[in-house]
C-alpha cells in the first residue's frame, strides 16, 4: 500500500500565494484586501495610486521574495543531501562570499542597482569556478568541494575586508554594510529579469530531479552501484544550485538561515524524501521570506534589513528544531 | 548467473599493486567468501568484480558480456552492492531506502511508479522484513539495515550481490539471521560474493571460498576441502586448529598456547 497525504500538495500552493496576496495589500498605504484581488485580476475598480503602487512598487518586491525565498530553500536542501551534512546550506561553496565581494567592489564606483547586482552575479560565478577547478584537479569528492568552498569563502571575506577598509566611510562603508545585510528594499522591476530567468529555469530542473537526489544522500560506492553517474549529478546540481543562488544573492543581498532552517522544517513536515521534500521547501522558502520581507518593511517605522531578520527568527527557529532532533535521538529530556 | 573474473590486477599506486592476478567463477546460486587478513585488498577485489573501479589488467565478464562496457544502468541492473554498515544521514524510512534501488530502472528526471512501489514490496518480503516498512531506516537494528540493503539491491533486479563484511557488529543472532536470507535467497538462483573475516561463516553458509593474499587468489575451492590448518595459517600468519561438533559441522578455532595446567607453576 502506498501511504498518500493528500492534503500536502494543496498547502503547497495555498501557502506561498496566500503569502503573496498578504503582502500585497499589507504596507504603509493601506489597501482593502479585495482591492488589491482587484487589482491583480486586472479589474476596474481600484483608483490608478492604488493600482500604482501595487504593480509597481508591491508587486516587483513580492516577486523577488518568493524567488529567493524559494531558490535559498530549494539549493539548501539539495545541497544537506549532496554534501550528507545536515548543517550546509547554499553558502558552503563560497558563493555568498563571491557575490559579497563582487558588490563592495561595485558599490566602490557606483550605486547603480543593475552594475552592482551584475558585478555580485560575476564573482559568485567566480567563487564556484575556482571551487570546481579545486575539485576538478582533487577528484570531486564532497570533502574536496567542501574544503574548496571553504578556502574561496575565506578568500573573499578577506579581499571584502580590504574594500571595507579602503571605502569612504561617510557613504560607500554604509553602502557595503547595508547590502550586507541584505534587503529587497527599492527592488523594481527592471532588477528582476535576471533572477526570473534563472528561478524559471533552475527551479524546474530541480523539480523534475528531486527524486534523484535521494541517491546523492548514500555514499558514492553506493550511488555509483545504483547506477548514478555520482560526479556527474554533483556537478549538475552544484552548477545549477549556484546559478540560482547567485542571481538571488546579487538581488537580495546574503540572507541567511533561510537555506539552512527552511529544508528543516519542511523535513518535519513531508519527511526526507526529496520526491516531496523539494516542493515543500519552494513553498516554504517562498511564502516565509514574503511574510519576512513584509514584516521588515512594515513592523518598523524604517525598514529592517532583511537579513537581519531572516537571523532573528532563523536562529530560535533552528534551536527549536535541534532541541526536537536531540529529544527523537534521546539524548535531551 | 555466470560472474567470471580472470587475472584481474589493480594498484592504487604504481609501485604497489594490491591485486596482482585474482581469477575467480561464480555459478548461478553461488555463495562466495572470500577470505583474508586486513589490508590484503577485498574490498578493492568487490569495487573491481562489481564495476565500480576500472582495473589495472584483467577482465571481468558476465554471461559471456564484458562488464567495463556495459552502461553503469545496465550494470546496475545486474550487480548490487551491500556495503559495510553505515549510519544514513537521513532519517528515510525503509521503503524508500528500498525504493533508491529502482533508480536504474528510471529515467534521469523519472519518479518511481506504482510499478516500482510493487517491486520494492515484493522485494521487502523476500528478506522478511514487511513489518519494518514504513519504520526509519535510522531507527532499525544493524542485522535488519543489511537485509533491507539486500531487498535495495534485489530491487535493482541484480542476480549478483556483493557483500563487504555484511555481519561486522552483528551479534551472532543477526549474524545467522542476514546470512541464511542469503542462504535461501541463492538457493533461488541468486549469487552473492561474501567478504568476511570469519572462516566459520564460510563453511557454515559458503558454497565457495578464496583466500586473498599477495594480490592473488590462489587458494580457492569449496569451504570444506579449502579451509585447513595449513591455508589458515599463510592467509592470517596464525595457528589454529578445525574441530568437528557433534552434528558433523566443523569450526575453526585460533590455537592458544596456554600453560597447559596453569595450577602447577
Amino acid at each position: 500500500m502506498i501511504r498518500k497525504d493528500r492534503s500536502v500538495p494543496w498547502i503547497l500552493v495555498l501557502l506561498p500565494v496566500s503569502a503573496f496576496i498578504l503582502a500585497l495589500f499589507l504596507g504603509r498605504y493601506g489597501i482593502h484586501i479585495l482591492d488589491t484581488v482587484r487589482v491583480l485580476l486586472g479589474l476596474d475598480g481600484p483608483s490608478d495610486v492604488f493600482r500604482a503602487l501595487i504593480l509597481r512598487v508591491r508587486l516587483p518586491r513580492v516577486l523577488a521574495a518568493a524567488c529567493v525565498g524559494a531558490n535559498l530553500a530549494v539549493v539548501g536542501a539539495a545541497f544537506q543531501g549532496l554534501f550528507r551534512n545536515p548543517l550546509v546550506d547554499s553558502r558552503i561553496l563560497g558563493v555568498s562570499s563571491g557575490a559579497a565581494f563582487g558588490a563592495a567592489l561595485a558599490l566602490l564606483f557606483t550605486s547603480q542597482g543593475m552594475i552592482v547586482q551584475t558585478s555580485a552575479f560575476i564573482f559568485a560565478l567566480v567563487a564556484i569556478a575556482l571551487v570546481m577547478l579545486v575539485g576538478v584537479r582533487f577528484g570531486s569528492s564532497t570533502l574536496v568541494l567542501v574544503i574548496g568552498g571553504i578556502l574561496v569563502g575565506a578568500l573573499f571575506n578577506s579581499l571584502l575586508g580590504l574594500i571595507k577598509y579602503v571605502a569612504d566611510p561617510l557613504s560607500t562603508l554604509p553602502a557595503i554594510t547595508y547590502w550586507l545585510l541584505g534587503s529587497l528594499n527599492a527592488t523594481q522591476w527592471s532588477d528582476l529579469p535576471p533572477l526570473l530567468t534563472i528561478t524559471g529555469v533552475g527551479l524546474p530542473f530541480f523539480a523534475l530531479l528531486r527524486w534523484r537526489l535521494n541517491l546523492l544522500t548514500v555514499s558514492d560506492t553506493e550511488a555509483m552501484a545504483m547506477g548514478i553517474r555520482v560526479r556527474l549529478i554533483r556537478t549538475v546540481i552544484v552548477a545549477v544550485g549556484t546559478l540560482l543562488v547567485a542571481a538571488s544573492v546579487a538581488l537580495a543581498g546574503t540572507i541567511g538561515w533561510i537555506g539552512l532552517v527552511i529544508p528543516h522544517v519542511a523535513r518535519v513536515w513531508v519527511g526526507p524524501d526529496y520526491g516531496r521534500l523539494i516542493p515543500a521547501s519552494a513553498a516554504l522558502g517562498a511564502a516565509t521570506l514574503i511574510l519576512l520581507d513584509t514584516l521588515a518593511r512594515t513592523a518598523m517605522p524604517s525598514e529592517i534589513p532583511l537579513g537581519v531578520l531572516t537571523g532573528l527568527i532563523g536562529v530560535p527557529a533552528f534551536f527549536i528544531l535541534f532541541l526536537r532532533f536531540l529529544r527523537t535521538r534521546g539524548e535531551a529530556q | 548467473m555466470n560472474l567470471i573474473t580472470s587475472q584481474l590486477a589493480f594498484a592504487y599506486s604504481p609501485e604497489r599493486e594490491i591485486l596482482s592476478s585474482v581469477t575467480l567463477s561464480l555459478g548461478p546460486g553461488d555463495v562466495m567468501f572470500i577470505l583474508g587478513a586486513n589490508g590484503t585488498g577485498k574490498t578493492t577485489l568487490v569495487e573491481c568484480m562489481s564495476g565500480l573501479r576500472l582495473p589495472l589488467r584483467g577482465s571481468v565478464t558476465i554471461d559471456g558480456q564484458n562488464l567495463y562496457q556495459l552502461s553503469v544502468r545496465t550494470r546496475a541492473q545486474n550487480i548490487g552492492l551491500v556495503p559495510q554498515m553505515h549510519e544514513p544521514v537521513f532519517a528515510f524510512t525503509v521503503e524508500q531506502t528500498v525504493l533508491m534501488g529502482r533508480a536504474p530502472h528510471l529515467g534521469l528526471f523519472g519518479r518511481p511508479s506504482r510499478q516500482d512501489h510493487h517491486v520494492v514490496g515484493e522485494v521487502i518480503e523476500a528478506v522478511g522484513i514487511q513489518h519494518l516498512r514504513h519504520r526509519a531506516y535510522t531507527k532499525i537494528s544493524g542485522g535488519e539495515r543489511q537485509l533491507a540493503l539486500i531487498a535495495r539491491g534485489l530491487a535493482q533486479g541484480a542476480q549478483c550481490l556483493f557483500m563487504d563484511e555484511p555481519v561486522a557488529h552483528l551479534d551472532p543472532h543477526h549474524q545467522h539471521d542476514v546470512m541464511s536470507v542469503v542462504r535461501q535467497l541463492a538457493d533461488e538462483g541468486f549469487s552473492f560474493v561474501v567478504t568476511s573475516h570469519l572462516p566459520n561463516h564460510a563453511l557454515l553458509y559458503g558454497d565457495w571460498v578464496a583466500f586473498l593474499t599477495d594480490g592473488r587468489a590462489d587458494v580457492q575451492g569449496t569451504p570444506g576441502t579449502t579451509i585447513t590448518e595449513q591455508t589458515l595459517k599463510v592467509a592470517y600468519d596464525m595457528d589454529f586448529e578445525i574441530v568437528e561438533g557433534s552434528t558433523g559441522s566443523r569450526a575453526v578455532l585460533p590455537r592458544l598456547y596456554r600453560n597447559p595446567n596453569p595450577m602447577t607453576w
